[in-house]
């Protein structure tokens, strides 16, 4: 069984609600990013998500912009993202989850990219533009590695798109709560309930819900109707207020833990 | 019906790309989930109102008694005179409400987000000269309209973001990424996004995911049936090459989209060439780019090793972009179009030129295309005839002109 199939078996199993965290590869470096990646872990995350930063992040808000600049000034590249993933995943347990912007991917060549995916024991895909009318040949690749290609759902989509994903992707399906792009909101939109319940009546796929969770009750709504929550922007926040300190691992394994709690 | 609007029937949806917005192998429709129903639901409603001729009456009318066209086509003699060699005829895109061609899709697209029940637009601009035309749009037809400028780009044309506020619009300065058109446009989307209920995207160029750039092409199109009917009329033939500066390129695409089945008229695009072709110091896809995408379409891309867009440099803002519009990307790989490049000093050299010989300011985008035109015509020779798109006026570049004719001569003293 491939290893997110694995996770939200047990999740179903055990009727718990998952937590998939976001963080941006490079924020503040890429070393602490493979120490950051082993504290959510520790904490408990199901998926670990691992931002490709990219010189335009169109579809994310002004949080993940930011962490993006610092990735890049940093030196940060898709290149290096995958030799951090190689390195530290023999001291993860979690799925990882590359989410990336097509062009770096397509720059490497799709065929380089999901090789040094492969081995560097890359989970699953995410590309945030490429919907599943463009990904055909990315697909075929990733599936004929044995990496799922995960597709975004959101308030917006279609049935027939919906079960278009189901059928196409593997893994899970990442619902996105509220339109608008990637952020933290003081509020989970209902609109959340409404697309979890069109998915549950249209494909057995797990469902990760996101887009604006940042607190634990918010984490259990989610829960109500999907299988697991996504914690994206209010974790990168969290690693951009702490960066620089020595505290900042056990501030990301707090963080995590209180929103499992 | 006006012989534009009877035109115009004819040539909307007669070369429509691929189902999935691809010319050739450009184009298509790279965009994040959450704007793909937006997405369909803008080509629907596009390809309704093109094929409902009250849509197409209306938007004839707006160029005609509003826009002011069909704009002039004006033999430059004196221009000629001084480069020698083909006879230079200049489409007089300037002389349009506003001062550029932008209007043209403006409107169009304006017409579009009333006739879909929208009443705020967001648009982006590089130059000001789209989001001057965007807010004149929206003026006309009582539509809010919001403009997302770079702040690098609202310091170069002052002129035109005090032109948009008395107009209505509202300005937002964006501070991210390069601080100039690309940014803009990623701001434009996620605005575009997170309130699509009400909002339509009014893009400026023939660029990003399908049906964008057929939308522009066909809305700019006039331009082209325009200057075929003037040349033919004035020249007694087709000319020999169609010039015109390509920053996006609707422009451009506006005025080939009449020639292009004219196989014996060479269509040349203008890209900005900068400081020369140094990474990060023009704007030349065709010279220093590969193919990639960026937002939301695959074309030729200005990018580094690893897939990050480069920053980009012209004396122009309407074309200093790292991406260019899919379709020339299609002219280009099939051979029906060419790309060549002039530098800033080449576009400042015919800025001053057209002004000293023809008594007329071109915008440094167009200049781009003249500085190629006064290089075309001694090597075609006299018996030949050239066409530019003079594609918008130069007021709101005078200053910047004046500053680097400023330093020039400081250095050379």
């Amino acid at each position: 069984m491939r290893r997110i199939e694995a996770a939200f078996t047990a999740l179903r199993a055990e009727g718990r609600t998952g937590l998939v965290t976001y963080v941006t590869a490079g924020d503040p470096s890429l070393a602490i990013t493979a120490d950051i990646l082993q504290a959510l872990d520790r904490a408990g995350a199901d998926v670990l998500e691992v931002g490709v930063p990219f010189s335009d992040p169109l579809a994310d808000g002004p949080v993940i912009q930011r962490a993006t600049e610092r990735a890049l000034a940093g030196g940060a590249t898709l290149d290096g993202v995958l030799a951090m993933i190689a390195g530290v995943r023999a001291a993860v347990r979690a799925p990882i989850v590359i989410f990336s912007y097509a062009n770096p991917i397509l720059r490497m060549g799709t065929d380089a990219f999901v090789a040094r995916a492969s081995a560097a024991g890359v989970d699953g895909v995410l590309t945030l533009d490429l919907p599943p009318e463009e990904a055909g040949e990315m697909r075929a690749a990733l599936d004929a590695a044995g990496i799922d290609t995960i597709f975004l759902l959101s308030p917006t989509t279609s049935d027939e798109r919906i079960r278009r994903a189901a059928e196409l992707g593997g893994g899970f399906l990442y619902g996105i709560s509220r339109l608008g792009v990637t952020g933290a909101r003081a509020e989970v939109a209902d609109s959340a309930a409404a697309l979890a319940g069109r998915v549950r009546a249209l494909t057995d796929r797990p469902l990760a819900l996101g887009f604006g969770v940042s607190r634990p009750e918010h984490v259990r709504t989610m829960g109500q109707v999907a299988d697991a929550a996504v914690v994206g922007s209010a974790l990168v926040q969290v690693i951009a207020e702490h960066g620089a300190s020595p505290g900042l691992l056990h501030e990301v394994e707090r963080y995590v833990r209180w929103l499992r709690s | 019906m006006t012989v534009e609007e009877q035109e115009m029937a004819g040539v909307f949806g007669r070369r429509d790309p691929d189902a999935r917005g691809y010319y050739g192998a450009f184009g298509g429709r790279f965009v994040p989930e959450t704007l793909v129903a937006p997405i369909e639901e803008l080509e629907r409603a596009y390809f309704e109102a093109r094929a409902d001729a009250g849509f197409r009456r209306e938007f004839a009318r707006l160029l005609h008694d509003y826009a002011g066209r069909p704009t002039a086509l004006w033999e430059a003699a004196r221009l000629r005179a001084e480069c020698g060699g083909a006879a230079i005829y200049l489409k007089r895109e300037d002389l349009t409400h506003t001062g550029a061609h932008k209007i043209n899709n403006a409107l169009g697209q304006a017409l579009l987000a009333r006739r879909m029940g929208k009443t705020r637009v967001v648009a982006e601009t590089g130059a000001g000269q789209h989001g001057v035309a965007s807010a004149t749009a929206c003026a006309l037809l009582g539509l809010e309209c919001v403009v997302y400028m770079g702040a690098e780009d609202m310091a170069r044309q002052a002129l035109n973001v005090f032109r948009m506020r008395v107009l209505g619009a509202s300005v937002v300065s964006v501070e991210s990424g390069s601080r100039t058109l690309k940014d803009a446009i990623n701001e434009a989307m996620r605005d575009w996004v997170g309130r699509v209920g009400e909002t339509y995207y009014l893009l400026g160029s023939a660029l990003g995911p399908h049906p964008y750039p057929l939308m522009v092409r066909e809305f700019q199109s006039v331009i082209g049936r325009e200057a075929r009917a003037q040349i033919l009329e004035k020249a007694g033939r087709l000319p020999d090459a169609v010039v015109a500066p390509v920053g996006g390129g609707s422009n451009a695409i506006g005025i080939f989209d009449a020639f292009i089945e004219d196989a014996g008229v060479r269509l040349i695009g203008v890209e900005a060439g900068g400081e020369g072709i140094v990474a990060g110091r023009h704007a030349a896809r065709f010279a220093g780019g590969e193919v990639g995408v960026l937002q939301g379409t695959r074309t030729f891309v200005l990018q580094d090793a690893h897939g990050n867009i480069e920053p980009t440099h012209s004396v122009s803002a309407g074309l200093d972009y790292a991406a260019v519009g899919p379709e020339h990307a299609f002219l280009q790989a099939s051979g029906r179009a060419e790309y060549v490049w002039a530098s800033d000093a080449d576009a400042i050299a015919a800025f001053q030129a057209l002004a000293r010989f023809e008594g007329i300011l071109p915008a440094l985008e167009s200049a781009h295309a003249v500085a190629h035109a006064m290089r075309l015509a001694p090597a075609l020779g006299p018996d030949a005839v050239i066409l530019v798109n003079l594609s918008g006026r130069g007021d709101k570049d005078v200053q910047s002109v004046e500053r680097i004719l400023g330093e020039a001569g400081r250095a050379s003293d």
